[in-house]
């Protein structure tokens, strides 16, 4: 079942409020995502836990609602 | 891996499956034959490398397909598991072959020839 970008941004945005956030929809299709997050959550953090503190914000959808959201996240500079 | 994990049935499968074998992908599909896009990348990636990993398609077993979910606290498949640890999913491995992490991890672990 496909989310709109709208809603995943925002569900992106309020679980890291001080991320630079960026979501493309690859196919079009309102199921594929690809998500670019900059978080100072993720300082120290290894890239497994970085991934479930965004499929944590994201409560359940990822695999359910959401079908593929591809992710890369890191810490500010 | 949580305290439910020894009591679950599937998780104890997963347990046994992770601990037998030092390389386990779940994924949908067998490596010969991968059923999603996700899963086929990183056959061709532990292919690539030539590692020798046990797949488990979670497609032939709905209790599976969820319980490898809870188990490893991720929500999508494939899954890859190296000495009985998760170490990702599929961007998370394609980014460990890209930047050479991943080869140095399976060779510091003994599951990649030299």
């Amino acid at each position: 079942m496909p989310m709109p970008i709208e809603e995943l941004e925002a569900a992106l945005r309020e679980g890291f409020p001080d991320a630079e956030i960026q979501v493309e929809d690859l196919a079009g299709d309102n199921d594929h995502y690809r998500a670019r997050i900059v978080s100072s959550a993720f300082k120290g953090v290894p890239r497994v836990k970085q991934h479930q503190l965004v499929y944590a914000a994201l409560k359940g959808r990822m695999g359910g609602e959401l079908h593929a959201l591809a992710l890369e996240t890191s810490a500010p500079a | 891996m949580t305290e439910a994990a020894t009591t679950d049935p599937v998780h104890k499968f997963i347990a046994e499956a992770v601990s037998e074998h030092p390389v386990v992908l779940f994924m949908k599909g067998v490596p010969d034959q991968p059923r999603c896009g996700f899963s086929s990348q990183v056959v061709q990636i532990l292919d690539q490398l030539g590692v020798d990993f046990v797949g488990v398609d979670v497609l032939q077993s709905e209790p599976l397909r969820n319980g490898i979910k809870t188990y490893s606290d991720w929500p999508t498949i494939p899954q890859l598991y190296v000495k009985g640890e998760f170490v990702g999913g599929c961007d998370i491995v394609r980014e460990m072959y890209q930047n050479g992490e991943l080869q140095s991890f399976l060779e510091q672990n003994g599951v990649l020839a030299q």
